[in-house]
């Protein structure tokens, strides 16, 4: 690694005086996206894509000090250019371009290929190091298209109103529930629980327009809420929010939900593969895209992709991070969220 | 063969057998006669053999995708299943093949006497008219393994809502001899086939764990005290020189049992008999690990009967001659099962021993010494007391042995099958010997689901390996272990083996410092 090292703190652009998302306090952090296992509390200094800025301001706070800057308009700190390219991840999600004397290197954060409805979808970055995530790094992993995930989301609502159930949506509360909401757009009325409907604000806050929706809290009335669309964060699986929900049929929306075993394993009613990283062709197409000679593998099935990408001739190391490994990681951290 | 993918789909999402049994119901309204068969016999194990290796289809998907062979077992091992595997790194389909289930079963089972080359060629065509789902469903047709959680008895439960056909009578029928291709479906529910009278079973007497002070049962004459076994709970059937095996789940398992079936013929007259089908080799109890290798097997194989040999132990009898003892006292009905029992010549049949006492205070030594020869605990019931239907409280009280626990720590972990297969369910257990780690139990079980996710996410973190099903993983997460029974074993490097081992508790508190030595393990049989 040029320029940049692996530390205790997280990764160091060592000329740059900055970390890139940090797993402990540091004085300058340069953040992806605003997903709690990439932004992380107790930061001196942040610096995020513009539609990451309202969205750290509400999980971390207020008063941090954070700037906040466009795609594809670079920035220069302590003689390194900075710059954001579209990640596909989530709304504000970006890969973090740095150059130093004439050497490229980009770190994706978290990044998926397949456009959506409501990402700015992502682009490859020619670049000599490439640092990459690898969650879905299988080959078993192929997602659809979102035309086709649209038609099976919105089918199954219609299937359960035919049955006279309530259709509930299982996923995380940053990024899955926009999509999923958008997805399902003016099938019927959408109701989201607060931790979604905060999220929402400060995603609005900041230019983006989101399909309407309704905050449900605890005293619904069982009326409006029959036969609709309700959008919940997966720790409320189990939640007496949800066994209050009226012939509730519920779906996990999950890269996960791709296997079986995962589909079975959480008693739920359905269990659709809606994943904001990249599958298997996604991650290789973006590998080769970069043209880079050496990659970086980070969270996920590291071992399995480096070991690949070496067989097929592109120099690939393992990189150990502390970035979620899984959705489950994520699930608590929004568990304590909704307690505090 | 896109309603019976969906079928299958709506199966396996749920863990509600209520809902398992509406689909079903659902698919039986609409799917063709030859399919509903078919259908019957797959779930039920009536499945055509295999006409294409595992190791070719393997192959050629390999040979499609271009995938080396390192990381297709790596695919392999993250999904847990071949077929499903093989479904999910293929392609998408080029083209869409839409045949009923039937169909595709005919087409297998003349492939079976094709060439490889001819093999081939069928299967990547059928892959590439085939989605996922279909192409998993297709692969799982030929691997005819349907382990999609659901027993005969839901099935049963199934047709019998459809059909409005007494559940038992419908297991006689689909357990009896048939096959798809020779009987219409309105005849296989009606039993044309069977004789239902000969087979009918009564429901199960059950006994509740005992909640009281012996004192408080009364006098100690009025009880009949017995052991209580872990193998199959089973009513036996002779009317009309037919014999039947039931399970306590009221399933047929008559086949499985051939032994048994011809010892029972011996017996004179008709009878209907409750008993414990243990395995039981040179006079002595095997575990019920033992009698599990001979559970659920298409073909018992003269050298299992060997290796797993069966016996009877007859608590009860329910039936004689065509009288319903049932209301008879349990007093009248001993002496009538020792009377048949005089004419017993088989040395597989044994009647339950009715343990002799005095005091309520002898018993307690008597249910602990239980624990040697593989025995549960005591089983107390009333002298005066009917064979009730089902659980009835102060009648019938089981006893049992008290677990023994050590605490042990994780040395490895491997996921599960099924449903737990996207986590690590599989745990080895070791404890202190000297300087080193000894395996003692494996176990699988007393968990919840939310403490599996969290020990799968450790594992992730800390397993020394990165590739493979079986993950080595740092000796830090403490276990107490429970287990029936323990007894020096030669076959186990620890020198010990424990019985029916399971998870008591994650003991959070404790570090590897604190499990148990080999010492304070064998320590347990002394004691016991």
């Amino acid at each position: 690694m040029k320029f940049i090292k692996y530390t205790k703190k997280g990764i160091y652009c060592i000329p740059g005086k900055f970390y890139l998302d940090p797993w402990y306090p540091v004085d300058y952090a340069i953040i992806s996206h605003g997903h709690a296992d990439h932004a992380r509390w107790g930061n001196k200094h942040y610096l995020c894509h513009n539609d990451s800025k309202a969205i750290l301001k509400h999980r971390i706070g207020q008063d941090i000090s954070i700037e906040s800057m466009g795609y594809n308009a670079p920035k220069t700190i302590n003689g390194v250019k900075v710059s954001f390219y579209p990640a596909g991840h989530i709304i504000g999600s970006a890969q973090i371009r740095l150059e130093y004397k004439g050497y490229v290197i980009v770190f994706s954060g978290d990044y998926k290929t397949q456009p959506d409805f409501i990402t700015v979808p992502f682009e490859p970055v020619k670049c000599n190091e490439f640092i990459t995530e690898s969650t879905f790094g299988l080959p078993v992993y192929k997602w659809k298209t979102e035309l086709e995930l649209q038609t099976e989301l919105q089918n199954w609502v219609l299937q359960n109103q035919q049955n006279n159930r309530t259709s509930v949506f299982l996923g995380y509360s940053l990024g899955k529930a926009q999509r999923i909401m958008k997805l399902v757009e003016d099938v019927d009325a959408i109701f989201v629980h607060s931790a979604i409907a905060n999220l929402n604000d400060a995603i609005s806050s900041s230019g983006n327009q989101l399909p309407a929706s309704s905050l449900i809290t605890t005293d619904f009335n069982k009326k409006d809420i029959q036969n609709k669309i309700v959008i919940l964060p997966p720790a409320l699986l189990g939640s007496k929010l949800l066994k209050r929900i009226p012939n509730a049929a519920t779906a996990i929306c999950s890269g996960w939900m791709h296997i079986r075993g995962n589909r079975r394993w959480k008693g739920v009613d359905a269990g659709f593969a809606v994943s904001d990283h990249a599958d298997w062709d996604g991650l290789l197409e973006a590998v080769k895209a970069t043209e880079a000679e050496k990659v970086y593998v980070t969270h996920g099935s590291q071992a399995v992709f480096s070991k690949y990408l070496n067989e097929i001739g592109i120099e690939a190391y393992e990189l150990k991070t502390e970035y979620g490994e899984d959705e489950l990681a994520k699930q608590d951290t929004l568990k304590t969220e909704t307690v505090s | 063969m896109k309603d019976f993918s969906n079928l299958i789909s709506a199966i396996e999402i749920t863990n509600k057998t209520n809902a398992k049994i509406e689909a079903i119901v659902n698919y039986f309204k609409v799917a063709p006669d030859k399919d509903k068969l078919w259908l019957i016999a797959l779930f039920t194990g009536k499945r055509p053999s295999r006409p294409v290796k595992s190791n070719l289809m393997k192959e050629w998907c390999m040979q499609i995708t271009q995938l080396p062979e390192w990381l297709f077992l790596e695919s392999y091992s993250s999904v847990g299943d071949l077929g499903e595997t093989l479904a999910l790194l293929l392609p998408n389909p080029e083209n869409e093949i839409e045949k009923p289930l039937h169909v595709w079963i005919d087409e297998l089972i003349n492939l079976k006497s094709t060439t490889d080359a001819e093999k081939k060629e069928y299967v990547l065509k059928a892959w590439n008219g085939l989605r996922a789902q279909e192409r998993l469903i297709f692969n799982k047709l030929i691997g005819g393994s349907f382990r999609i959680g659901v027993s005969k008895k839901t099935l049963v439960n199934a047709l019998s809502k459809l059909s409005g056909i007494a559940a038992n009578q419908l297991m006689h029928s689909i357990i009896g001899r048939w096959t798809p291709n020779t009987i219409s479906f309105d005849d296989l529910l009606s039993g044309e086939h069977i004789n239902y009278d000969n087979s009918k079973p009564y429901p199960f007497c059950l006994a509740y764990a005992l909640e009281k002070e012996l004192q408080d049962l009364g006098s100690e004459n009025e009880w009949q005290v017995e052991y209580k076994w872990d193998g199959i709970r089973g009513q036996i059937i002779k009317r009309e020189d037919e014999v039947f095996i039931w399970s306590r789940g009221e399933e047929l398992v008559t086949q499985q049992f051939p032994e048994i079936v011809e010892a029972v013929s011996q017996l004179p007259g008709s009878f209907v008999i409750d008993g414990e089908i243990l395995a039981i080799k040179d006079s002595a109890v095997l575990l019920f690990n033992d009698l599990q290798k001979r559970l659920n097997r298409k073909n018992v194989t003269k050298k299992l009967l060997e290796e797993v040999p069966v016996g009877l132990y007859i608590y009860d009898i329910l039936e004689q001659n065509q009288i319903d003892l049932r209301q008879v006292s349990m007093v009248q009905r001993r002496n009538k099962l020792e009377e048949l029992f005089t004419q017993n010549t088989s040395t597989i049949l044994k009647l339950s021993e009715v343990i002799q006492f005095k005091k309520w205070d002898e018993l307690d030594d008597l249910r602990n010494a239980a624990r040697s020869f593989n025995s549960e605990g005591l089983m107390l019931k009333k002298k005066s007391s009917n064979y009730h239907v089902g659980r009835k409280k102060g009648e019938w009280w089981k006893w049992k042995v008290d677990p023994l626990t050590i605490d042990a720590v994780m040395i490895y972990a491997q996921k599960g099958s099924g449903r737990r297969s996207s986590k690590y369910t599989d745990y080895t257990f070791a404890v202190q010997n000297e300087d080193k780690l000894v395996t003692v139990a494996k176990a699988y079980s007393g968990l919840t689901d939310k403490e599996i996710t969290e020990i799968s996410r450790w594992v992730n973190k800390n397993a020394i390996e990165k590739f493979g099903p079986v993950r080595t993983v740092k000796p830090e997460l403490v276990f107490e272990i429970a287990f029936e029974g323990i007894a020096y074993s030669k076959r186990h490097k620890s020198g010990v083996a424990v019985r029916f081992p399971r998870m008591k508790r994650w003991r959070k508190d404790k570090t590897v410092k604190d499990i148990d030595t080999i010492e304070s393990v064998k320590a347990l049989i002394e004691a016991n």
